[in-house]
């Protein structure tokens, strides 16, 4: 069986002037199709920079992404990315923001009568439809994430590219934008690849936790399936062994084994 | 690495509380009433400061201006003397003795071509001066060098290209208020955020929808401040240009009083002028407020 995603040796190295930095070094990973992947390290660890790469915003340095057997040069709909600071424009309301890429993706294939429907559908799939007609600045930052997740649904992309998703959110709206992701997931069966630095967070929601180690030249350190029952329940889970020991390795992994250095920078 | 799945003892929720909380409806808040004496005080608290210094500039004027060697007019005679042009702005005797309002119109009129014509053609170079490294490299020097030319500078080389003094005038106010556009909308498209960026690739939207969908709304903030700055010199040079050029505008109106020492039409002319400047400037900054409310919110 041929993955859905494959990443395939990707090396990434940015030069600056006659100074080339190694960020990535042989990233081999692959995904299938409706599975959920964290992918989680410290910070400055390449985590945005391998996410920009799925998504085609930079260039691979060597290897290559493979979506279905195809390789991904270029970013493209059909690898949504909701970004850490939602990226709504200002300037449009929350429906507009989400036509502005409806129009753009089923601007030929469906009639204004089925974007709206589309687009509207979407809203609902996150709760915002109340808010529709409200701008960017009139909503609070956890609404504007869940704008940010509808546009990057409604474009209805074959892998779901989360860049730290909950990270600018207070720990309470967090949770419920979990419980949201977590919901549209199992409805969906959307593919995701989740950045996250939130141990908690990777555990609840994903099928695997990609560990990276520590930059530079930072590479695949582990990957531990989490071998939880969907659907998930925080409350429940708070007590849960298999969900404690998931956390525990995780900790090791990023606290015992690849201690962050600050002193490195 | 992996780990087991566990049967695991989960622990007992607690048992609901045995009766809700009680909840208070806020009354809903006394809507404020239309109140004409709060209105009538803010009016008067705008108006009575600019008015007591007028009024105080008015007298300083007529009392330094009132000995009989006093080379400039005082406001009575400016008003006893141009009582016509100020009383009637809009009378029409024949192709050159027409009302103030006309010629200042006619002026506009100049104005919005030279002015509509910078817009467009500054907005669409700036855009691309703010976009690409190569061109900003490229033009950035010679804009840079052109811009501290004077208007009028310009004029004699305008009415050797186009022998015609209207298209001219046209030019110079083109040419003057052309660079702060440019410069604005540079800074601006250079300014967006590469979220922004990200977006409109990741939609694969072309070299014109971003233009139109993302570029020009995120830099209106900074083109607006161009316009403004733009209309405002395009008003100082047109006036200049017109003196020399002649035609029916306001400036050559100065220009004709002084030639036959009509002092006082001259001085209600400059109160013209700057009126009409002040409205222009106040146009352009609402007409901005207007496009781009939103866009500079977070």
């Amino acid at each position: 069986m041929t993955a859905y995603l494959k990443l395939d040796h990707i090396d990434k190295s940015f030069a600056r002037g006659s100074q080339v930095s190694d960020v990535l070094k042989d990233i081999r990973l692959t995904i299938d199709k409706g599975e959920f992947v964290s992918i989680i390290g410290h910070s400055g660890c390449g985590k945005s920079t391998l996410l920009n790469l799925i998504a085609g915003l930079t260039k691979v340095s060597a290897g290559a992404v493979l979506l279905e057997d195809k390789e991904v040069d270029s970013p493209g709909p059909e690898r949504a990315v909701v970004f850490q600071n939602h990226s709504l424009l200002p300037w449009l309301t929350v429906y507009e923001n989400i036509n502005l890429a409806v129009t753009k993706v089923f601007g030929r294939s469906k009639s204004r009568a089925q974007r709206h429907e589309w687009i509207m559908r979407n809203l609902d799939l996150v709760q915002m439809a109340h808010a529709k007609d409200k701008r960017p600045a009139e909503i609070s930052g956890g609404m504007k994430q869940r704008v940010g997740i509808a546009r990057a649904l409604a474009m209805e992309p074959k892998i779901l590219l989360l860049d730290e998703p909950f990270g600018a959110l207070d720990a309470l709206t967090r949770a419920h934008l979990q419980d949201a992701v977590m919901d549209i997931h199992s409805r969906l069966g959307s593919t995701t690849v989740m950045i996250t630095h939130d141990v908690d967070e990777a555990v609840l929601l994903s099928d695997r936790i990609v560990m990276m180690t520590n930059g530079p030249a930072a590479t695949i350190g582990e990957v531990l399936p989490v071998p939880l029952a969907r659907p998930r329940r925080r409350i429940e889970l708070s007590s849960d062994r298999t969900f404690l020991r998931c956390r525990e390795a995780v900790l090791k992994f990023l606290y015992e084994r690849h201690r962050f250095v600050e002193a490195a920078e | 690495m992996s780990i087991q799945a566990i049967e695991d003892s989960k622990v007992k929720p607690f048992p609901a509380p045995a009766k809700p909380a009680e909840v208070i409806a806020f009354t809903a808040r006394a809507r404020r009433r239309f109140d004409p004496a709060a209105i009538a005080g803010k009016l008067a608290s705008t108006l009575v400061p600019p008015v007591i210094v007028i009024t105080i500039m008015l007298v300083v004027w007529q009392v330094a201006c009132s000995s009989p060697t006093a080379s400039l007019p005082p406001p009575s005679q400016v008003w006893n003397e141009a009582y016509d042009l100020i009383a009637h702005p809009f009378f029409d005797n024949g192709p050159q003795d027409i009302g103030l309002a006309w010629r200042v119109l006619i002026s506009l009129q100049r104005v919005a071509v030279g002015f509509g014509l910078a817009a467009i053609v500054g907005v669409a170079l700036g855009a691309l001066v703010g976009q690409s490294i190569w061109a900003m490299r490229g033009l950035d020097p010679v804009f840079q060098i052109l811009r501290t030319v004077p208007p009028l500078a310009w004029l004699p080389l305008s009415l050797a290209a186009f022998r015609d003094s209207s298209p001219s005038a046209i030019f110079v106010i083109f040419i003057t208020s052309i660079w702060p556009i440019i410069i604005n909308t540079a800074v601006g498209v250079r300014n967006i955020p590469e979220d922004y960026r990200n977006v409109a690739r990741i939609l694969r939207l072309n070299q014109f929808e971003f233009f139109v969908k993302i570029m020009v709304p995120a830099a209106a903030p900074y083109i607006f401040t161009g316009l403004r700055i733009g209309i405002g010199l395009s008003w100082l040079a047109i006036v200049a240009a017109e003196m020399l050029t002649g035609g029916v505008g306001i400036g050559f109106f100065i220009w004709d009083a002084w030639n036959s020492s009509r002092l006082p039409d001259i001085i209600v002319a400059l109160a013209y002028i700057g009126v009409t400047g002040f409205c222009l400037d106040r146009l352009v900054a609402a007409v901005g407020v207007f496009v781009t409310r939103g866009t500079t919110a977070k």
